[in-house]
């Protein structure tokens, strides 16, 4: 066969995509492990010579944090896979994280010129953009980045998830001394306690924490910041020159319907907790207990909702049911968590409400009582949106329910802090360019500014709030000496 | 870390937490994790010494993870130890104010009682226990307190009955501005009904099942006049007429087989 490099351009554009190899559906639905297992060199260099190297590359313009994707693509061919990783590591820290779990359906891959062609599927970006930092971490590839010379200035990073660790690298790597505060016992953020590790393998972030301590970051787990800590004390007795806020969205809503405190109904964000961050589904090898659910549903249809459903059939439930008000195109999970949740046997209740959890006589959820929806008029995000249909009443037999439908700003942090403004939501008001606050030397991103959005927005702000702080370090000059520490 | 043994079921440890320490109120807790592969427990602050940089938790031994912290030597430490958290007690003088204690809730109820009598109130405490080897803290209890009265179970120390009993006798004899209820959700419950006929106001501590102690996970909710409340921020002390006892006593039981067999599973692994 010839080498994709030696390839006319007809040749090339009649490669097929490239799929990944992934462990078997009625298989892989009963343990944790990956499941997708990545590329091969040769699959890879084949799915990078799909790219036909275009002239205004719109994937570029696509990815929210602008890697030069062309780029990277041609070293895969060229087979120079040290420069193809540190052309990724130009734009962002986390590539193995960002190929497995970033919506590249509607960013770089949704405009990507191959896949416009009637018939044609687009460049396989993020699948290449995993095998490229896979490699990287299997051969013991680091990003050689010079650390500048100390500055004497310190930064206070409150969270440790995507945002939180693109700020304390890229400003650690700018010589200043960064020290993290998480609240929770382990650093990660939702890569760690919400994202399960079939989707993305808890090595791979304990990886990229170890990676931040090595360029001289510091992780104080254990803190809650407006707790343990407040950030005026961090600014004006510990001597932080400047604190940045990357605490997330972590509240979950409920749906303030009858019967929700019954046992055996979980916001997902507990569920999943239990399950990732304190390894229920070893118990009793790991203390922390989780009821595993015979018969499950699931209240939602994002992202978070198809994590959960998976765990549920991971843990031995016999059935798992994604409930949804909606109809399938409106669900606002990936499409490719939706394909991989049907193919290992969870079912679809569309176009379905719930109305009130019943509980059996000792108190146990029993079932959903719901109702059937149909779509009405567009409302004003364009959604068609769901109405009852009248009389339609019927019954969810299930031990286990678990809320997926959103979460918001966590007012913890932000009631005891003065003088940083907050939106209609909860959400702390930044600059969207800088991330910077109302409040004086303090800086905020990612899901806490946003609402709940996704892993590269967060990096993305976080880089762009690390590149402001800098400056504001700068212009503070040298550390002078009667400064406090 | 300094250990001591009050009583085969309860234990006190004392554990270096300067920064805690710092910002610590009464009604506060802590959340703690023995080791790896430990739960994470949360036990309220029975003492602090802001000089020291110490905490003090008090504890009845219930299941596996209590039963591990009570295994721990002087000088080893708890892997993670995070706090403080929850709402602290407001406190403030109010006239007279009965505490009522049972059990372990003792130990959570000190610093509350502390609080009340530094604040000028006349604090009158009642402590229950089921017998005179489950009481706790008695000396230091009667130390913040103008008048204490004690009842047991079966009678082996004190009044014989109820502290419903002795709070009643309390009520119909004298004015009570507050009543301040911690121990079993049973206690409470019934604290609460009684109150409720004298019309006075009555705070509780909920002991809901937690994981993060900061607003994430909404295990720990519990129904307040109707409404949810997380525990671990709202709380944990809540209008104690208020509160849906019935429905916390059954969240609290929503691991009991899976708390069975961790207990066992322990027991088994000793035995090795
Ligand atoms: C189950 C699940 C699946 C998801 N799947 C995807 C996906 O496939 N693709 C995608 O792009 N996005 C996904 N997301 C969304 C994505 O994970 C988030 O948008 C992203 O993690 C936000 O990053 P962040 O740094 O703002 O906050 P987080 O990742 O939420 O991290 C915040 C950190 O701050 C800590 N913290 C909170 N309060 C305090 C405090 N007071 N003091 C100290 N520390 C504090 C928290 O413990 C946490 O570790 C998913 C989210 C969930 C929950
Ligand atoms: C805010 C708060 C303050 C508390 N303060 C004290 C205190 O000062 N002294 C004291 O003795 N106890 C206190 N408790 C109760 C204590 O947390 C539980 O007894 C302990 O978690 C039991 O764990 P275990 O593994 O030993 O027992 P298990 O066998 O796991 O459980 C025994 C019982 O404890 C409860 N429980 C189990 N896990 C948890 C958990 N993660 N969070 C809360 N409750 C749980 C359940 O009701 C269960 O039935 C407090 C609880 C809360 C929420
Ligand atoms: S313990 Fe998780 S919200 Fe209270």
């Amino acid at each position: 066969m010839i080498r994709p490099k030696d390839m006319t351009k007809k040749e090339r554009r009649q490669i097929p995509r490239q799929l990944m190899t992934e462990r078997h559906p009625k298989q892989r639905n009963k343990y944790f492990d990956e499941v997708t297992l990545g590329y091969s060199l040769k699959e890879a260099q084949l799915e990078a010579a799909r790219c036909i190297q275009c002239k205004d590359p719109q994937c570029i313009v696509g990815c929210p944090v602008s890697i030069d994707i062309p780029g990277f693509l041609e070293m895969i061919i060229d087979h120079k896979l040290e420069d193809a990783i540190g052309k990724v590591w130009e734009s962002t820290a986390l590539p193995a994280v960002c190929g497995r779990v970033c919506p590249q359906e509607i960013q770089c891959e949704a405009v990507c010129v191959v896949g416009k062609k009637a018939g044609r599927e687009p460049v396989g970006i993020g699948n290449l953009e995993m095998f490229i930092a896979d490699w990287a971490r299997s051969n013991g590839v680091k990003n050689k980045v010079e650390i500048a010379p100390k500055t004497g200035r310190k930064v206070a990073v409150v969270g440790s998830g995507p945002a939180g660790v693109t700020v304390a690298g890229d400003l650690a790597i700018k010589g200043h001394d960064v020290t993290v505060f998480e609240a929770f016992h382990k650093a990660g953020g939702v890569l760690l306690y919400g994202i399960p590790e079939f989707r993305l393998s808890k090595d791979i972030v304990d990886y990229e924490i170890e990676g931040l301590r090595e360029l001289g970051v510091k992780i104080e787990c254990n803190s809650v910041i407006g707790r343990t800590y407040d950030i005026d004390e961090l600014l004006d007795e510990y001597g932080y020159d400047a604190v940045f806020i990357g605490v997330g969205a972590g509240l979950p809503n409920f749906l303030n319907i009858p019967g929700e405190d019954l046992t055996g109904v979980f916001s997902a964000n507990e569920y999943l907790t239990r399950a990732n961050l304190m390894k229920a589904f070893d118990f009793p090898h790991y203390d922390t207990p989780i009821i595993p659910g015979k018969k499950v549903a699931i209240l939602g249809a994002g992202n978070v909702a198809m994590d959960a459903a998976r765990t549920a059939l991971r843990l031995g439930a016999k059935s798992v049911k994604i409930i949804y008000r909606r109809s399938r195109e409106e669900m606002p999970s990936r499409h490719i968590e939706i394909h991989h949740a049907e193919e290992e046997g969870v079912e679809f209740e569309l176009l379905t409400s719930p109305l009130e959890f019943i509980g059996s006589s000792e108190g146990r959820l029993a079932g959903i009582s719901c109702e059937r929806m149909e779509l009405g008029e567009p409302d004003e995000g364009g959604r068609r949106r769901p109405v009852p249909i009248k009389d339609s009443q019927f019954f969810i037999d299930c031990d286990l329910a678990i809320i997926a439908i959103g979460t918001k700003a966590n007012p913890l942090l932000t009631n005891v802090t003065e003088g940083l403004e907050l939106n209609e939501w909860g959400n702390i008001k930044a600059d969207p360019k800088t991330g910077k606050t109302t409040k004086d030397r303090v800086w905020a991103g990612g899901d806490i500014t946003l609402g709940q959005a996704t892993v590269i927005l967060a990096m993305g702000m976080g880089r762009d709030a690390a590149n402001s702080i800098d400056e504001y370090l700068k212009s503070l000059g040298k550390k002078g000496k009667n400064e406090k520490n | 870390m300094g250990t001591f043994k009050n009583h085969d079921t309860i234990i006190l440890n004392e554990i270096e937490a300067p920064q805690i320490a710092k910002k610590a109120l009464p009604g506060q807790f802590v959340i703690l994790k023995a080791n790896e592969m430990g739960e994470r427990i949360p036990l309220t602050m029975a003492d602090v010494d802001k000089k020291k940089g110490t905490i003090t938790i008090i504890y009845m031994i219930v299941g596996k993870s209590t039963r591990l912290f009570s295994t721990l030597e002087v000088g080893e430490g708890f892997q993670d130890v995070v706090g403080p958290l929850g709402s602290p007690t407001h406190i403030e003088k109010r006239g007279t104010i009965v505490c009522v204690g049972g059990g372990t809730g003792t130990a959570v109820l000190h610093p509350i009682t502390r609080g009340n009598f530094e604040a000028g109130n006349n604090v009158i405490t009642i402590l229950g226990a089921r017998s005179r080897d489950y009481l706790i803290l008695e000396e230091k209890m009667a130390a913040v307190s103008h008048e204490m009265k004690i009842c047991t179970d079966d009678g082996s120390k004190g009044i014989h009955g109820f502290v419903t009993d002795a709070l009643k006798e309390i009520l119909d004899t004298q004015k009570v501005d507050e009543v301040i209820a911690i121990g079993p959700v049973p206690m409470m419950k019934f604290v609460s009904k009684l109150t409720k006929e004298y019309g006075v106001p009555t705070q509780v501590s909920l002991n809901p099942i937690m994981i993060d102690g900061t607003g994430m996970c909404g295990g720990c909710r519990v129904t307040i006049g109707g409404k949810t409340k997380f525990a671990c921020v709202d709380g944990p002390e809540f209008d104690g007429h208020q509160v849906d006892y019935d429905n916390l006593i059954n969240r609290l039981t929503a691991y009991r087989h899976e708390e069975e067999r961790s207990e066992e599973c322990m027991f088994e692994d000793e035995n090795i």
